[in-house]
């Protein structure tokens, strides 16, 4: 630690931070643009200038320079600091002044406005005219991609954007060429860029050179109704804010979480909002000779209930899918529970986790933030660039830091950091835990080795033994111990956890999903209850009766033969459990479109018509008696630690014989994983790019 | 300085490789660096490719990126940023360098300059007729004693007037290499037209010295 005296008041900080963060230490406020936390230090916008005493008789651009740069007084007096003198006011007014020469007035016309870091600057620390007269410069305008929109002449050059792509984002598509005057950002001439992180460009763009492309033009931030919700895309529940406009949700922003998302999000869950508007199911439908017919809600939930009641419970399906919130899990299994249903999986992909051996045996139990902690990482099964790409920015930036060695068993795909290929089977797994490839000697010398599972492991037949066997493996390398539990399972499914948390898997005597699918083809089961599962193989249901509820006419809704429209995830409130058992809530930004209503209250009608009536009348009671039955549920923003213990039950478990198929992540199209992004035209058209560029990188 | 851009499609080679000598050279300029730092030969790379080719070409720019394990756009910043990089391609006899700063531009490359748009091309960077000659105007070549001057390739040619700057392209014209320095005769950096000072003979032959070991005694 250090001591520093900012604008007088002493101060004890660490000797390596820089002026500027013991500035804000201090409480004094220091105007920025090219300075992010998270990125490198760039120091070219020059708006962060301070007062130094101890240093050159100049002002300083605080960011670039750290405490320890400063020397003390001749009496070893501590450095002095100034952010309010008048040197610093006019400095800031020159750079404010340069920086506005070539900045066009166009706020007006600028997507930016009002939520612009410059305007407000410009307001706060700039002079009331400007004294240029020369004309402004003009940039050519550059295309970079579908949903990054530009207008380069806005530029004020802080390349907080490039340092994003080729740091955070480690795609490096963006660069700054030519120098002085004709300086411009660029992707590699007109390239579309192609990072899954790429929508945080246009947070991090201070100006209006980079907004968002889908959003342009729709709304200004003060007409905007802002929601703190919870994304669904993935199992990393990424913390976002919704912004509404009238009933209409316009955007998806990220929200400060340094434990799961830092602040960064995907550009599916940016901008997969233009689905929530299309293919939505407005009404209740049930199929009438052949044909889906609009209904309404007593006469479709009459049909289910009679349908239910007049079915062997043993005949009975329910698969819910990968959107359900914990509420809805509850209501479902409660529901399920009365009428002697076995047959509930929430696993529509066919995962074999079932949770017997414990909270440990299926979370991510490093915790996201733990990956920064991990010293190697062997990763099994996964693509964790495709299936969580903020969680693989976390894998990418403790590879950054260095003195971490990666390992990959799976696809061999490129992940934005370099790593050891060990292979791309169960072999694989055999062959590293009999020390054939060295990595074993790697992960027993790690002392925190973190070992990651992806959902390619547990939704194949043999899952079960190569969980075993990788479950063995981190017992046997230390990574399961009381200290250290880096045995983390990567699920793609938002409603994972939670599912497994509440037991909502087959019950005694029940059939899994893939049992159910075939049950249906065969007439075993003969109602087949879908809430909001689309991941499956609809074409081969047989004659089974299918109630859908869900949100889009996707799959699901295709087949059904009644469906019950439900709420999307920015319409209802809910708590998501992410793949680490965090338990997260959002709380709902607008309503259900049409006659579509809360997932939870529909299961809740539906009870009371099939005569077993659940305990709850509003969600306040629902949450209650979720929260009665599983205390965890009311640490909000809390994880309930698994037992490490539960790795080596889950090592001692089945087992059987490994098979010989390579690992195939689940995710072969980023942007088209769930029925809400299929229903968007942006990701379609980003997906189509995605796809261009593969087949062009095969040629 | 003007907008930067890599040069039409229409003149870009279809691919680039060093020549055997270079890539030899490359080799040894790699191995310079510890290993996962191979970036830092980007420039040697750009200078000697653009030594090979004349110029720096899209293909040139991919080609030492993928070698070297970097982005293209990351060559690019680089190739656009120092404008020593031609980024369009140049006479194939002579591109000549026009020394425009003050010193040089006080002694008359304005002449040099106007002789360089009659005879090559109106415009810097564009090419002659025949394709053989281009020019450019550059910042301070350094020899600012010998002013004018222009260097073409590692050759620079000093001491110019129009006249002998038309006779130095004459020489390239007719496909000779013309002596390069001062064009007026004098050698290197001396006075123009001999000594004026330090010119009495016993400062050399050594009648002048003096013996400091026994001088005080």
């Amino acid at each position: 630690m250090a001591k520093i005296k900012i604008d007088g008041n002493e101060i004890d900080v660490a000797a390596e931070a820089t002026l500027l963060q013991a500035c804000e230490a201090a409480g004094a406020e220091v105007p920025r643009f090219c300075f992010h936390e998270r990125l490198s230090i760039a120091g070219n916008c020059r708006m962060c200038l301070v007062e130094v005493k101890g240093g050159p008789p100049k002002p300083q651009a605080s960011c670039a320079m750290s405490v320890k740069d400063l020397r003390p007084g001749p009496n070893g007096e501590p450095p002095e600091v100034y952010t309010n003198t008048p040197m610093v006011k006019r400095a800031r007014e020159g750079v404010m002044e340069f920086l506005l020469i070539n900045h066009p007035l166009d706020c007006p016309i600028c997507d930016q406005g009002g939520e612009c870091d410059l305007q407000d600057q410009a307001m706060a620390y700039g002079i009331d005219a400007g004294r240029f007269h020369e004309n402004k410069r003009a940039v050519e305008d550059k295309y970079i991609g579908p949903l990054v929109k530009t207008v380069m002449t806005r530029c004020i050059q802080c390349t907080r954007c490039v340092r994003f792509t080729a740091e955070v984002a480690g795609a490096g598509d963006l660069g700054l060429i030519s120098r002085g005057e004709d300086v411009e950002i660029t992707t590699y001439l007109g390239a579309a860029m192609a990072s899954e992180l790429q929508g945080n460009v246009v947070d991090l763009c201070p100006v209006g050179a980079l907004t968002s492309r889908p959003y342009e033009f729709t709304a200004r931030p003060w007409e905007l109704t802002k929601t703190e919700s919870i994304d669904v895309m993935d199992a990393v529940g990424c913390n976002i804010r919704v912004d509404v406009k009238g009933r209409e949700v316009v955007r998806i922003l990220p929200r400060l979480n340094e434990d799961v998302n830092e602040e960064w999000i995907s550009d599916k869950t940016r901008h997969v909002v233009d689905g929530l508007k299309t293919q939505r199911l407005d009404r209740p439908y049930v199929r009438v000779a052949g044909k889906l017919t609009a209904s309404t809600w007593s006469h479709a939930l009459g049909v289910v209930a009679e349908k239910v009641k007049g079915t062997d419970p043993n005949k009975v399906g329910i698969v819910v899918g990968d959107f359900a919130s914990a509420e809805e899990l509850f209501a479902v299994k409660s529901l399920a529970d009365a009428l002697g249903i076995a047959n509930v999986d929430a696993r529509a992909d066919g995962s074999c986790l079932d949770g017997a051996a414990g909270r440990g045996s299926y979370l991510f139990n490093a915790t996201i933030a733990g990956i920064e902690a991990a010293d190697a990482i062997l990763i099994v099964g996964s693509n964790p660039r495709l299936e969580a790409p903020v969680l693989n920015a976390r894998i990418r930036k403790r590879w950054r830091k260095g003195g971490c060695t990666i390992g990959v068993i799976g696809e061999e795909a490129d992940l934005n950091y370099a790593y050891n290929f060990l292979g791309e089977g169960p072999n694989a797994v055999a062959n590293l835990a009999s020390g054939n490839n060295g990595f074993l000697e790697v992960l027993k010398a790690a002392s925190k080795p973190l070992i990651l599972v992806g959902n390619a492991v547990t939704a194949r037949d043999d899952g079960p033994a190569v969980i075993a066997a990788l479950a063995k493996l981190a017992v046997d390398v230390g990574a399961a111990t009381a200290e250290w539990n880096g045995f983390s399972i990567l699920h793609t499914a938002a409603s994972r956890v939670a599912a497994l948390d509440l037991g909502v898997v087959p019950g005694e005597g029940g059939l899994a999903t893939r049992d159910i699918l075939a049950g249906c083809a065969s007439g075993a089961i003969e109602t087949l209850i879908l809430v909001g599962a689309d991941e499956i193989d609809t074409s081969k249901l047989g004659s089974a009766f299918v109630v859908y509820l869900g949100t889009h006419g996707d799959a699901g809704a295709h087949r059904a033969d009644v469906i019950l429209p439900g709420a999307a995830y920015t319409e209802k409130s809910g708590t998501w459990v992410n793949t680490e058992g965090r338990v997260q809530v959002g709380a709902r930004a607008a309503f259900p479109v049409g006659d579509a209503r809360e997932d939870w209250a529909i299961v809740r009608a539906l009870s009371a018509l099939v005569g077993k009536t659940l305990p709850f009348d509003s969600l306040a009671q629902l949450r209650a008696a979720l929260e009665a039955a599983h205390p965890t549920y009311a640490g909000v923003d809390e994880i309930a630690e698994g037992h490490h213990e539960d790795v080596a039950k889950l090592a001692a478990g089945a087992g059987g014989a490994l098979g010989g198929a390579d690992f195939v992540s689940p995710v072969t199209d980023f942007y088209l994983t769930n029925p809400i992004a299929r229903a968007s035209a942006i990701m379609a058209e980003c997906s189509k790019l995605a796809a261009a560029r593969v087949a062009a990188a095969a040629e | 300085m003007s907008v930067r851009r890599l040069a039409a499609t229409e003149v870009q080679p279809a691919s680039f490789a060093f020549s055997p000598e270079n890539e030899a050279w490359a080799a040894t300029v790699i191995a310079k660096f510890p290993a996962g730092k191979q970036a830092s030969a980007v420039i040697p790379f750009l200078m000697r490719a653009q030594e090979q080719e004349g110029w720096v070409s899209k293909a040139a720019i991919e080609t030492i990126a993928d070698r070297l394990a970097m982005k293209h756009i990351r060559v690019l910043e680089v190739a656009t940023f120092y404008t020593q990089f031609q980024l369009a391609p140049v006479g194939s006899v002579a591109h000549i360098q026009v020394c425009g700063t003050t010193p040089c531009m006080l002694r008359g490359s304005d002449g040099i300059i106007e002789v360089c748009k009659t005879r090559i091309a109106h415009h810097a960077h564009e090419l002659s007729a025949d394709g053989r000659f281009s020019w450019e105007e550059v910042e301070c070549l350094g020899a600012c004693v010998n002013a004018p001057m222009v260097a073409v390739a590692s050759d620079t040619y000093e001491d110019l007037t129009v006249e002998t700057f038309n006779a130095v392209l004459d020489a390239f014209e007719r496909g000779e290499t013309p002596a390069p320095g001062p064009q007026n005769g004098r050698n290197g950096a001396m006075a123009e037209g001999g000594q004026t000072s330090l010119t009495d003979p016993g400062l050399y032959d050594g009648s002048y010295r003096v013996n400091i070991v026994t001088q005080g005694k």
